[in-house]
């Protein structure tokens, strides 16, 4: 048998992606976790924090609860079912450092945890940082030519 | 010039060896499985009591030795040589597994093909009169695994349909030339087959064509169909690749009927065990053996039986520089 057509018998047997199921789980616990952390904020409000503030505590509250179910293993359970919808806030970013800690703390701190915290994530930090400075550099060459305020 | 070999690669062993004992260690959702009842010997922690996943495979390798050798009433000073092989970087499973025995033995990668691969060069070795006593051991962790192919156990990636899950599990069968048990007839090595998969969420897929090529050779170098056989076990192909398996050698005219079976397919519940396409691993194929398919043989239930492990020959780097998943698959029959 040719590759190409056993990469076809191959698609023919294999099940394909839920795809309104996951979009459907995503959307329910992606919503929730975005619906409680405004429900943090209103709270925070509620007691008198400003808005900055609140927003900022809403953040740390949700990457603090995120890397807490982690840690007692709960968080990829929600993954399961919630596939982007866990992957996307902020609480993904909490999981995705987290997770590979608890992981490689056997290796210790400075050959395990140091270098693989960042084997998930790396690639979010080091693009999102080289994809701010472009932004920055946009944002500078456009002010100077007087194109934005 | 050759004396066993017949065909194109089928071997013959002139004084058939014995598998004398085997045993199987497992964890706790391969014991909650549908075998559940044929595991005796498991563990309920992940770890073993050990502090690491890589440990705690060892041990598990170490524990199904032990069984094996009460059961055949031998020590490890009394093998000749060991034929032992793991999933992890380097063999370690193995190699910390049997660090104090002093025996002499082969390290083995043959990825999830590794059991029968240690069979077959433990029949080899006794057949061709190199060794008397011989031990094929092997083993998986779904932890171990996970951690060097995959992600961090606990970040919440989503598993695709067409993933198999990495059995927890160690088996160790000993050969010995003489004595009671089951008969290593003939075996079939493999030979490496890549038709381009390079999913490696699809291992199933990437193993098929290579089992295919394997059985097929053996059942034209045999003269024997595959309703001469009681059993026809594959390694870890799961749901998708025995499917796939079927179909290939369909189109050679071989048809696997109701006698045809795959490990990771027995080991897991699909409705109850998240498992999506089934299990996989050096621990599948050699706990299902071990623990299951050889004490029934000693029962009666099959006399017969073609066992097949099916390994998938890449590594992650290999995979994130962009190749395909190479597939083989080793074959021996059994005999009661």
């Amino acid at each position: 048998m040719r590759s190409e057509d056993y990469q076809q018998l191959v698609w023919a047997h294999t099940p394909k992606k839920p795809l309104w199921q996951g979009c459907f789980g995503a959307f329910v616990i992606g919503g929730s976790i975005c619906v409680f952390g405004e429900a943090l904020k209103e709270l925070y409000l509620y007691f008198g924090m400003e808005e900055k503030s609140a927003a900022i505590w809403e953040s740390v509250s949700l990457i603090f609860l995120s890397v807490l179910l982690t840690g007692i293993g709960v968080y990829d359970k929600f993954s399961r079912v919630g596939g982007a919808g866990t992957l996307v806030p902020i609480t993904g970013f909490a999981n995705a450092m987290s997770s590979p800690v608890l992981e490689f703390r056997v290796e210790g701190m400075v050959l395990g945890i140091g270098p693989k915290i960042f084997s998930v994530a790396g690639s979010v930090i080091a693009y999102g940082v080289a994809a701010s400075v472009l932004y920055g550099l946009i944002y500078f060459i456009l002010y100077q030519i007087g194109v934005v305020a | 010039m050759s004396l066993k070999k017949i065909g194109s690669g089928t071997y013959r062993m002139e004084h058939p060896p014995v598998i004398t004992s085997s045993a199987a260690v497992v964890g706790r959702m391969e014991k909650q499985g549908p075998l559940g009842a044929w595991f005796s010997h498991w563990h309920e922690d992940e770890y073993c009591g050990e502090n690491s996943f890589e440990k705690a495979e060892s041990r598990m390798q170490k524990e199904a030795m032990k069984d094996a050798f009460e059961k055949a009433k031998i020590s490890e000073k009394n093998l000749d040589l060991v034929f032992a092989g793991d999933l992890l970087n380097q063999c370690i499973g193995s190699n910390y597994s049997l660090r104090d025995s002093g025996v002499q033995f082969f390290g083995l990668y043959g990825a999830c093909s590794t059991m029968v691969e240690g069979l077959i060069l433990s029949a080899m070795a006794i057949d061709g009169g190199f060794a008397d006593r011989c031990a094929a051991v092997t083993s998986s962790h779904f932890c171990s695994s996970e951690r060097q192919y995959r992600f961090p156990l606990e970040y919440g990636g989503f598993r695709p349909q067409s993933a198999q899950w990495t059995v927890t599990g160690a088996g160790c069968a000993v050969v010995e030339g003489e004595g009671q048990g089951i008969m290593i007839r003939h075996v079939c090595p493999g030979a490496i087959v890549d038709m381009n998969i390079t999913d490696m969420a699809n291992m199933g897929a990437a193993m098929a064509p290579g089992a295919a090529l394997t059985l097929k050779r053996f059942l034209d170098d045999t003269a024997t169909t595959p309703s001469d056989y009681d059993l026809i076990l594959s390694g870890d192909l799961g749901k998708i690749g025995s499917s796939l398996l079927v179909e290939l050698l369909k189109t050679d005219h071989i048809v696997l009927g109701e006698n045809y079976a795959d490990s990771g397919c027995l080991i897991f519940d699909p409705a109850s065990q998240d498992v999506h396409s089934g299990g996989s691993g050096c621990g599948c194929v050699a706990s299902v053996l071990c623990g299951y398919v050889l004490p029934e043989m000693q029962k009666g239930r099959w006399d017969r039986v073609l066992v097949m492990g099916t390994g998938a020959l890449m590594s992650p780097t290999s995979i994130m520089q962009g190749e395909s998943v190479p597939g083989i698959a080793h074959l021996v029959e059994l005999s009661v």
